[in-house]
């Protein structure tokens, strides 16, 4: 009961410093005060947020906030970690690469923080890794896919930076492994975007796992974002007869491609990734099209499994809606590091930065955990199809 | 039966272009001006088409003309602020205020807006005929025969009305026509309606064809019409509308070889070889400059 009482009080103060920060005119600075304020502050484990809250792609971040909030709530009421609370110190990176390395810049040499969730972006998360590395706190970015945010160019692995979320490659795989095993086809076409790393990447991974499964790629083809006529490369690929289609785009094109494709009678299971993921694109195909269409994901709220379940009961009663991926996300992190401070034996960084390289079969909502050599995570991806407009729970995969 | 399907492809994505072209050729053939802000009109056209059928619950006929009505009087007040003052000035500052004038417009919708893209609901059954093998849907005939009838009416208009006739005196010699007791400026912006009455069609029939409308869609559309006018003759009607199915169906041509990379590459070579080979057009007549 005191503890409830406790974990109220420091919940209003968060959202109260919350407020605070919302309200100064410089987002980096406002939250200071937070750390020199409590006397508590020597027993909180302090853990950045570097998110997308507002700008291009705020609906990821603040999605990712509400899920990484849910977590800190439920954790702390259940007593922190080894007795000590969970605080976070958010920062708005404003969807911009240089405000996210000011942020982390701020919350690892300022505010001292054991670790940094964030950001959702693949782009905004590069920008902070060197100064994970620098400064040696482990970095996680809930929702970038990009190989590219933990291995550099040259091969190096970022030691101090990790994910949640599968990387975009092994979407193809599992793609390529359901279209083998469950759907059972032994021909495919590969439709993607050319001007598009992400769908490069994705058909590339395709291929090779299709093919290993033994099945042939019968054309590959592709087109060029902001496109509106696939009317004759489709005409082509109706030509080549496969009995799938892999179509790793954007939710804008793929609608185009999915309506015109069933519109000319190509009526073969057409699966994408996490790129289908929009309500535009049931807008744009038209439900009826959508059947027998099948997607990859992080996550489904249908899944039943029990504890997704209880995951999103607990989401809907704080936020009154169904969670998404990316809410799921941002929760599943606070738990991935909190399962390593605890291993690490405290909140010390470098132990929790080793602690979190030997993760191995975490339950999270968004799959079973483990991490390889890369900081890449090896987990379960989920698969749904589309049914009059409606995204069903069709099965989980593991790699 | 491929070829015989990419030739509807080609088709129907020419007759699209043709509709654009047509507006683009009546300008220049009237005051010599390069409209580039045409495709922006095509694009606002979308919109209030798309906006009368999912807004107001219009049918396909209504949004039509109602997107025509509304594109002829936005075109004639482009006219009117943008160009009018600029009839005597150099065809550099009049070529240069259109393409601020398309920047204009395409930044205030998204302004009004957002940049997001749009459904375009469905408001015509779509059924596929099977044609020899190939499949013919009924939006793609729909699309042919509405450009077919604006065709003919435009035409018509051009050839026989008083108004058409004043075009065609203004376009050979507006000094002289205005001797004549031609109104030019009436003239000028009856064509001005009657080319974005069209794009504002072509605007609707591309939303219902292909779905995705957004603020940014008139920028290709409206440069390959710009191909289509000048590989038909430049200021020639029925250039325009040869202009725009030659482009459209070597675009799909250029797609179904394998090269769909390409074919946005290929309209601007047609362009290119045109303007070395054949600057006056397939229907342009080679007039010695006289000197």
């Amino acid at each position: 009961m005191k503890l409830k009482k406790f974990a109220g009080i420091f919940a209003a103060t968060t959202l109260a410093l919350g407020v605070l920060a919302g309200c100064g005119a410089d987002g980096g600075k406002s939250t200071d005060g937070a750390s020199t304020g409590g006397s508590k502050d020597s027993d909180a484990i302090k853990i950045g947020v570097n998110l997308e809250l507002s700008g291009a792609v705020a609906s990821y971040g603040t999605s990712e906030a509400d899920g990484i909030q849910l977590a800190i709530d439920e954790i702390n009421a259940a007593g922190g970690v080894d007795g000590k609370e969970l605080k976070i110190i958010k920062v708005d990176n404003k969807s911009d690469a240089a405000e996210a390395t000011n942020a982390a810049i701020k919350l690892t040499t300022q505010d001292k923080v054991v670790a940094i969730i964030g950001a959702a972006t693949s782009g905004a998360t590069v920008a902070q890794a060197q100064i994970a590395n620098d400064n040696k706190t482990p970095l996680i970015s809930p929702s970038g896919t990009s190989p590219t945010v933990t291995v550099q160019d040259n091969g190096d692995v970022n030691e101090f930076v990790f994910r949640t979320s599968f990387i975009d490659p092994f979407q193809g795989t599992v793609a390529a492994n359901f279209a083998a095993n469950d759907l059972k086809v032994k021909t495919a076409a590969i439709f993607s975007d050319n001007a598009s790393d992400y769908s490069k990447g994705l058909a590339a991974s395709f291929k090779k796992d299709f093919e290993a499964a033994g099945g042939k790629i019968v054309l590959e083809e592709s087109y060029l974002a902001k496109d509106s006529d696939f009317r004759s490369t489709l005409t082509n690929i109706k030509g080549a007869n496969p009995e799938f289609i892999f179509i790793p785009g954007y939710y804008e094109e793929v609608g185009l491609i999915v309506k015109q494709a069933r519109e000319m009678g190509i009526d073969v299971p057409l699966m994408g990734a996490d790129g289908w993921d929009s309500p535009i694109l049931i807008d744009l195909a038209g439900k009826e099209a959508l059947n027998n269409t099948f997607t990859t994901n992080h996550y489904s709220s249908e899944d039943p499994d029990g504890k997704i379940q209880e995951f999103s009961k607990k989401f809907e009663e704080k936020y009154g809606k169904a969670p998404d991926a990316f809410n799921a996300l941002g929760y599943d992190t606070v738990y991935l590091l909190v399962d390593a401070i605890e291993r690490a034996g405290g909140p010390d960084s470098v132990k929790i930065k080793d602690a979190l390289a030997e993760t191995k079969d975490l339950e999270l909502i968004t799959g079973l955990y483990s991490v390889d050599e890369n900081h890449h995570p090896i987990k379960s991806a989920t698969i749904l199809e589309y049914k009059d407009g409606e995204t069903v729970f069709k099965t989980k995969v593991n790699p | 039966m491929e070829w015989l399907q990419q030739l509807i492809n080609g088709i129907s994505l020419g007759s699209i272009y043709a509709l654009i072209a047509l507006g683009y050729t009546m300008v220049y053939g009237i005051i010599k001006l390069i409209n580039f802000a045409h495709g922006e009109v095509f694009m606002i056209g979308a919109f209030i088409g798309f906006y009368s059928i999912a807004g107001w619950g219009f049918g396909f006929i209504p949004a039509l003309l109602l997107s025509m009505t509304v594109c002829a009087i936005i075109g004639v007040i482009i006219e009117r602020v943008a160009y009018k003052r600029l009839r005597t000035a150099t065809r550099i500052a009049a070529l240069i205020t259109a393409i601020g004038v398309s920047l204009l417009i395409q930044n205030g919708v998204i302004y009004m807006r957002g940049a997001q893209p749009e459904a375009y609901p469905e408001v015509l059954a779509n059924k596929s005929y099977n044609l020899f093998g190939a499949q013919i849907s009924s939006q793609a005939i729909l699309i042919l025969s509405v450009a077919l009838v604006l065709m003919i009416i435009l035409q018509f208009i051009v050839h026989k009305s008083k108004i058409g006739k004043a075009m065609r005196a203004v376009s050979y010699d507006s000094e002289a026509a205005k001797l004549m007791g031609i109104n030019v400026d009436t003239t000028i912006s009856a064509t001005f309606a009657i080319g974005s009455a069209l794009a504002g069609a072509a605007g609707v029939i591309f939303g219902i064809y292909y779905t995705k409308i957004d603020p940014l869609m008139g920028v290709i559309p409206g440069l390959k019409a710009f191909v289509a006018a000048v590989l038909g003759g430049i200021g020639i009607i029925p250039g325009a509308m040869v202009g725009g199915l030659v482009l459209g169906v070597v675009e799909t041509f250029v797609s179904a070889l394998g090269f769909s990379l390409w074919r946005d590459a290929a309209a601007f070579v047609i362009l290119i070889l045109i303007l070395i080979f054949k600057p006056s057009g397939i229907f342009g007549k080679n007039t010695r400059e006289k000197v």
